[in-house]
């Protein structure tokens, strides 16, 4: 069933397979530059900074902090019952990577943009969704 | 000025019936509208030979595209030396400067340029119902956000809002008062979808959307269409309006066009298209007499005030302290309408409508007293913008 629970799953692409399968091996892979190094999100077959064509995912460690963060009250979804977090979590491996998420197990009054966090995957049909979770600092 | 602002000019304008779920299709209100605009030019349809509207044929929820280019063109059989619709471009009005573009480089003469909305009546179903069943899988840029619950621009812009706030101490009292001043002036408005008034009490206690945005930070889907003329200067001679000049229009994007991926979460492409569109006049902000800024969500207007410069990057809780800045009879002021926060989501194009009808003072009771000549209007959010000065000299 594409649309499992009451929720909107992606569909998954070439370039982004990687990305939402890595979880089935407990694994965060983003895209990488293999010339100039840069991560680059979402994944795509070029380097913007450098506009190489090497492109590669590679494992990322699944710790970040909390760039942006909303605290959302309207039921969008069946499978996401309000309220939730929906963050920017910007991943340690380089400034500005980030990625839109949910936070889970989370308390949200104490959500606070520089909070850390780290992966935690959501198995859903064919994907494994990157959810975040805080850490203690 | 560039060529292009030299010889495009807004030769008249349009609104059809504007309300919520008045059970009129979007095809309805664009021929409405467009009659009316070539009517207020003192043209015919046998003087149009251009069409462009926003976004086109796209798949979006119900109500999103509320007619395009060839229903327009077909409708009234215009015979077009050129046509164009997109939505990829800077903004809504993105295929509107596309059209100052054809007229300045000879290919059109007098282009009708339109956005029609019906969303009120056809999602009168509800929202949540539309979103979750128009697709199976989320592709595209939804690819990354919807299967996080993020599935509302009030989510991906809540998140900048939420950033800059941390940033700068930007407060929800301080973003109320914009919006309370939109819903005075929209008293005035005998159009406003919204017109009774709004205290702070009213805006702080209700009920949230995706904080920091409560309702009334949202626009409010409508009904309605909006069309605008824009034609080659020398064709405008003997008409029924003085024309408003383009003096400067910005369409630039400088980062990737995504909604979490720019470099600083506390600007906008809002910021990239005005910086583009000062190199290219020798006004300057304190020039502008007023200015008409997009509102889908309160905070996007906030980030206009700052792009446009009319205050400093960091600073526009301190210009929304003071109502003299921005309210109607005040230095600077947004939104005479009432935005689309209390006037309606007709995406975009209403701004530039007020900008023109107020420069031809034909704002009625929300006119602005004072002498006006030239006017800033920016529209869109998140990746989308599009900016424009437009000008009525003596």
């Amino acid at each position: 069933m594409a649309q499992a629970e009451g929720r909107m799953l992606p569909e998954v692409t070439p370039d982004s397979r990687a990305f939402w399968t890595g979880g089935f091996d407990g694994e965060l892979r983003i895209n990488r530059c293999q010339a100039c190094r840069q991560w680059i999100h979402p994944p795509v077959g070029a380097c913007w900074k450098c506009r190489s064509r090497d492109v590669a995912p590679e494992v990322a460690s699944g710790r970040g902090t909390v760039a942006a963060y909303t605290i959302n009250h309207h039921p969008w979804f069946p499978a996401f019952p309000p309220p939730y977090v929906v963050a920017l979590v910007e991943l340690e491996e380089q400034p500005g990577l980030r990625l839109t998420t949910c936070l889970v197990d989370v308390d949200i009054d104490a959500v606070e943009v520089g909070m850390p966090v780290e992966v935690v995957f959501d198995i859903q049909d064919d994907v494994a969704l990157p959810f975040f979770k805080a850490v203690a600092a | 000025m560039t060529f292009v602002e030299d010889r495009a000019v807004i030769s008249g304008v349009g609104q059809s019936q504007i309300g919520r779920r008045i059970g009129r299709t979007g095809i309805d209100l664009a021929l409405e509208a467009a009659e009316r605009a070539v009517a207020h030019a003192g043209l015919t349809f046998d003087d149009i030979d251009g069409v462009a509207s926003y976004p086109g044929p796209v798949a979006a929820e119900a109500g999103f595209v509320g007619a395009t280019t060839h229903d327009v063109r077909d409708a009234f059989g215009i015979r077009t030396t050129w046509h164009v619709s997109g939505v990829e471009t800077s903004g809504q009005i993105g295929t509107l400067l596309d059209a100052a573009a054809a007229v300045a480089s000879g290919r059109a003469t007098h282009v009708l340029c339109f956005r029609s909305v019906w969303e009120a009546t056809a999602q009168a179903a509800g929202r949540a119902a539309a979103l979750t069943t128009k697709m199976s899988r989320a592709s595209g840029h939804s690819e990354f956000r919807m299967p996080f619950g993020a599935a509302s621009p009030a989510n991906w812009i809540g998140m900048y809002a939420q950033r800059y706030m941390h940033e700068f101490g930007l407060t929800r009292e301080q973003i109320g008062k914009l919006v309370i001043n939109s819903r005075t002036n929209a008293a005035r408005n005998p159009n406003a979808i919204y017109r009774d008034p709004m205290t702070m009490e009213d805006y702080l206690n209700a009920r949230m959307v995706s904080w920091p945005f409560g309702l009334f930070d949202c626009d409010v889907p409508a009904d309605g269409a909006t069309a605008i003329i824009v034609s080659r200067r020398e064709a405008t001679a003997g008409l029924a309006k003085p024309p408003i000049s383009i003096e400067a229009a910005g369409a630039a994007l400088y980062e990737r066009h995504t909604w979490d991926q720019r470099s600083d979460l506390t600007t906008m492409a809002s910021h990239d298209c005005t910086a583009a569109m000062w190199e290219t006049t020798r006004f300057t902000p304190g020039d502008v007499d007023f200015a008409t800024l997009y509102d889908g969500f309160s905070y996007l207007t906030t980030q206009w005030i700052e792009a446009f410069g009319f205050a400093e990057h960091g600073k526009v809780g301190q210009f929304l302290d003071d109502e003299e800045n921005y309210r109607l009879d005040g230095r600077l002021p947004i939104n005479p309408h009432g935005g689309q926060l209390s006037a309606g989501r007709l995406h975009g194009y209403g701004f530039l409508h007020e900008a023109c009808v107020q420069l031809w003072r034909e704002a009625g009771d929300r006119q602005i007293a004072k002498d006006l000549e030239l006017a800033a209007v920016g529209v869109g959010g998140g990746p989308e913008a599009g900016c424009m000065l437009v000008r009525l000299a003596d």
